[in-house]
């Protein structure tokens, strides 16, 4: 597929709701030695930014959530959001990309 | 001849050479599978060991799941071979849904390294015929993320359908739920292995292999090894693997 422009995004992953997560609690705990008060339900997740060539947004949007959904997280106790962080470079010429499954 | 059985190898594999060990002790042939060939050289069943594949990173067990051994395995799998995933290999099995369910950072955030008590809870499966009922079993445990999660609607189907096959149990016997100090890992019901619907795919979360020999501190895993590697060679001798369902 040729790839005419670059699109960034960032898969932003959390815990699901209701699922536990200890890292999130531990970050709550510590609060207090910092003598902070009045922080509540921390939740732990990742970020991931990457960088999709294709034809367009919708090609590009599309290939973001297929990784988002099938590896960047755990459909059973995670959810994503995909956030654009806007086209790197509106052409680009003589390149081609390959989406690996 | 004895029977062959498939240990694969990741990149970050650390029991490997346990599992092989515990397989000759039970009996029969360690192949090593390695992670880049999608063949399984005719091995009458596959173990997934213990250790930290591809570093563990993004989650533990995904990367794994999409390497080229890991096709050949599903397949397997689907045609009813037997399959053992050990620690992070019951990790990358449920990655890649072969077992249901997920194993969540240990409830405490720190890794695990101890010994755990379980029991089987099915007298009648390829991973837990010679263990001989309810007993309490003294296995290692080294992990990370071991806490195993589904949710409430999964967990019951678990249970009704006897795919919980091993859990924590406390010095009494009473299994050992969240919290319970006898519970390495904050497992939801306890939980410590489970199988999947056909019954041929299984996950443990302690470690059989590595407690083989009393030298080694406990012998009560070379059950479970034997169960596993003498159900494969009975399936071996019925022949080709086809539609093989697990009860």
């Amino acid at each position: 597929m040729s790839a005419d422009a670059s699109f960034r995004y960032a898969v932003n992953v959390t815990p699901k709701d209701g699922i536990l997560d200890p890292q999130g609690r531990a970050v709550e705990g510590s609060l207090g030695h910092l003598g902070i008060a009045g922080v509540r339900d921390v939740r732990v997740g990742r970020r991931v930014e990457l960088t999709v060539d294709a034809v367009d947004e919708t090609a590009a949007r599309a290939v973001a959530e297929r990784l988002a959904g099938e590896l960047l997280s755990n459909p059973l106790i995670e959810a994503f959001t995909i956030e654009a962080l806007g086209a790197t470079s509106s052409t680009r010429s003589g390149t081609r990309s390959e989406i690996r499954a | 001849m004895s029977v062959r059985i498939g240990v694969v190898l990741f990149p970050g594999s650390n029991r490997d050479i346990d599992a092989r060990n515990a397989i000759e002790v039970a009996g029969a042939e360690p192949v090593v599978l390695w992670h880049e060939d999608a063949d399984l050289s005719g091995v009458a069943g596959v173990v997934l060991p213990g250790g930290f594949a591809y570093g563990d990173y993004l989650r533990a067990g995904v990367i794994a799941r999409f390497s080229p051994v890991m096709r050949a395995v599903s397949a397997f799998a689907a045609e009813g071979g037997l399959v053992f995933g050990i620690c992070n290999g019951f990790q990358v099995l449920a990655e890649a849904g072969l077992v249901p369910g997920a194993l969540l950072r240990n409830r405490s955030v720190r890794f695990v390294s101890r010994e755990a008590s379980v029991v089987a809870e099915r007298p009648d499966s390829p991973f837990t015929s010679l263990v001989g009922g309810r007993r309490p079993l003294r296995l290692p445990v080294a992990h990370g993320e071991g806490c195993y999660y589904a949710d409430e609607a999964t967990l019951d189907t678990l249970e009704r359908d006897g795919q919980v096959l091993f859990r924590y149990v406390r010095p009494d016997g009473a299994v050992a739920l969240p919290g319970d100090p006898a519970n390495p890992n904050g497992s939801l019901r306890g939980i410590a292995g489970v199988a999947n619907a056909a019954g041929n795919v299984a996950g443990l979360m302690p470690h059989p292999e590595t407690a083989v020999e009393a030298i080694l501190g406990s012998d009560d895993g070379l059950a479970i090894i034997r169960s596993f590697v003498e159900s494969a060679a009975e399936r071996a001798r019925r022949g080709p693997l086809v539609g093989v369902g697990g009860r």
